[in-house]
């Protein structure tokens, strides 16, 4: 499939988009940095509706200042007036008003395929910031962004991926974007947390190199970057399994006087105690870093989608 | 043709026949076309006679009833090789081989509770792709989950 390029996409997943297309992304986004402090006037008039169903603070602000950076406008809800909207209305007729209102639209919502839902309702750009547990296709790009930005490629890299790898909405979609690079994968996760079928199929039908394993000391020496992501106790049917894995899974400094010099962690925010605080003081931790990479990255998304000239 | 097979064409007036359903399967294709017997309609259906190419097959006629094209890609999920008959005042007026169709709409619900196609309040249906025939498989084109024959079956209240 050729770039058809991003102006006026709707962004689903990923998968709607090129290796080309993500190149384009990532070299907007570097000349953004410069203005992720400042203000631009290219989507001056411009408005961006945020139809939060599911709270997410990072994502929702993250775009906000993205938009507001770019000289444009924000409408919207989240929270406990999300919530009462979806009792009062579908999602449907939400979006068709917000459609009506907006330039284009950012929905995050529990319900799987909402966002590919609302993206055929509306006449204007969709941007899926995370639909069930299977897209979140902003967060994957930023993951690849700070990637890039770390090593300047992410061809020959080997990524590995620790924590949640079945419920967890961000792994579907990181590796559905590095499905697009010869990368070595190594999934870690407790064997009741392994990828889910779909996934398995995907790597499988896209060629991609993996492993998986339950030990991240069995891996942790021969990766570049470590992907890190949050293992709910809710999804253990047995909680002393929890407990027993936990400590396991945790990275510390143990862990990481394994790594490669030049190993680099990465964790899409919030975290509650799978990364150890006394890492962050580590040149590997590269998590804060990668978060104040969402502003520019988005704001790179949005004038590529709302056709900002600089 | 065979004399055997005109014979069970002729029968019909206007209607459907389908042909060469594999052995044991005319029953799913009834549940799939959403025929019940209670509808009033005429319904005959052979089961586990010989056929030419299949050895052995099913055939399902349809008295007083057409079939839409979406219904009859429905049933070449369960019985590839069918061919439909149409018949008007006792001829055969079209004769083809249904094929599973690339995509398909609103005929089978997805089998993931939390995807939008099973939300009571949204007017969205449910629609897949085939991205393999033999085995049959396809995937929703909203969550991406992966439905087999035995969860369309399931889905049709077969299973
Ligand atoms: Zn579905």
């Amino acid at each position: 499939m050729g770039s058809l390029g991003w102006l006026g996409r709707d962004v689903i997943t990923v998968l709607d988009f090129t290796r080309e297309d993500l190149e384009v992304l990532f070299t907007e986004a570097l000349n953004m940095e410069k203005y992720a402090k400042s203000r631009l006037n290219i989507l001056n008039g411009k408005v961006l509706a945020l139809a939060f169903f599911e709270p997410s603070t990072r994502t929702r602000l993250s775009f906000e200042t993205a938009m507001l950076r770019l000289g444009g406008s924000v409408i919207g809800f989240s929270g406990v007036e999300a919530t009462s909207m979806a009792k009062g209305e579908n999602l449907a007729d939400t979006i068709r008003m917000l459609d009506a209102y907006a330039d284009a639209i950012v929905i995050r919502h529990s319900i799987e395929g909402a966002a590919k839902f609302a993206a055929e309702i509306a006449a204007s750009p969709v941007i899926n910031a995370g639909d069930g547990s299977q897209n979140h296709p902003t967060q994957a790009m930023l993951d690849l962004y700070t990637i890039w930005r770390e090593f300047g490629t992410i061809d020959g890299l080997s990524i590995g991926i620790l924590g949640d790898l079945r419920y967890a909405r961000v792994v579907n979609s990181l590796i559905q974007a590095l499905s697009y690079y010869r990368v070595r994968l190594h999934l870690i996760s407790p064997e009741p947390l392994k990828p889910r079928r779909e996934l398995i199929e995907f790597m499988n039908s896209r060629g991609m190199v993996y492993d998986w394993t339950d030990d991240p000391y069995r891996v942790i020496n021969d990766v570049d970057v470590l992907y890190v992501v949050r293992i709910q106790r809710e999804r253990f049917p047995d909680p002393m399994e929890y407990e027993r894995v936990r400590g396991t899974y945790k990275v510390d400094l143990k862990l990481i006087e394994k790594a490669k010099p030049q190993m680099v962690i990465l964790h899409p925010l919030p975290r509650v105690d799978e990364i150890d605080f006394a890492v962050d003081n580590t040149h590997h931790a590269k998590y804060f870093k990668q978060a104040s990479l969402g502003v520019p990255l988005r704001m790179a998304l949005l004038k590529l989608v709302l056709g900002g000239e600089s | 043709m065979s004399n055997k097979k005109e014979l069970i064409i002729s029968k019909i007036r206007d209607g459907i026949v389908i042909d060469h359903i594999p052995a044991g399967r005319a029953l799913l294709v009834l549940r799939i076309l959403g025929i019940t017997g209670r509808e009033g309609f005429r319904v005959a259906l052979v089961m586990n006679v010989e056929s030419h190419k299949l050895g052995v097959k099913d055939i399902v006629k349809v008295e007083g009833r057409e079939l839409t094209r979406d219904e009859l890609n429905l049933v070449a999920l369960v019985a590839p090789t069918a061919t439909v008959n149409i018949i008007r005042n006792y001829d055969v007026v079209s004769k083809f081989k249904v094929v599973v169709p690339d995509v398909i709409e609103g005929l089978i619900k997805c089998k993931n509770p939390r995807c939008i196609t099973n939300q009571q309040r949204e007017p969205v249906k449910s629609r897949f792709r085939v991205v393999s025939r033999e085995p049959l498989k396809l995937v929703c084109d909203y969550c991406g989950t992966i439905h087999e024959l035995s969860d369309i079956e399931r889905s049709l209240g077969i299973a």
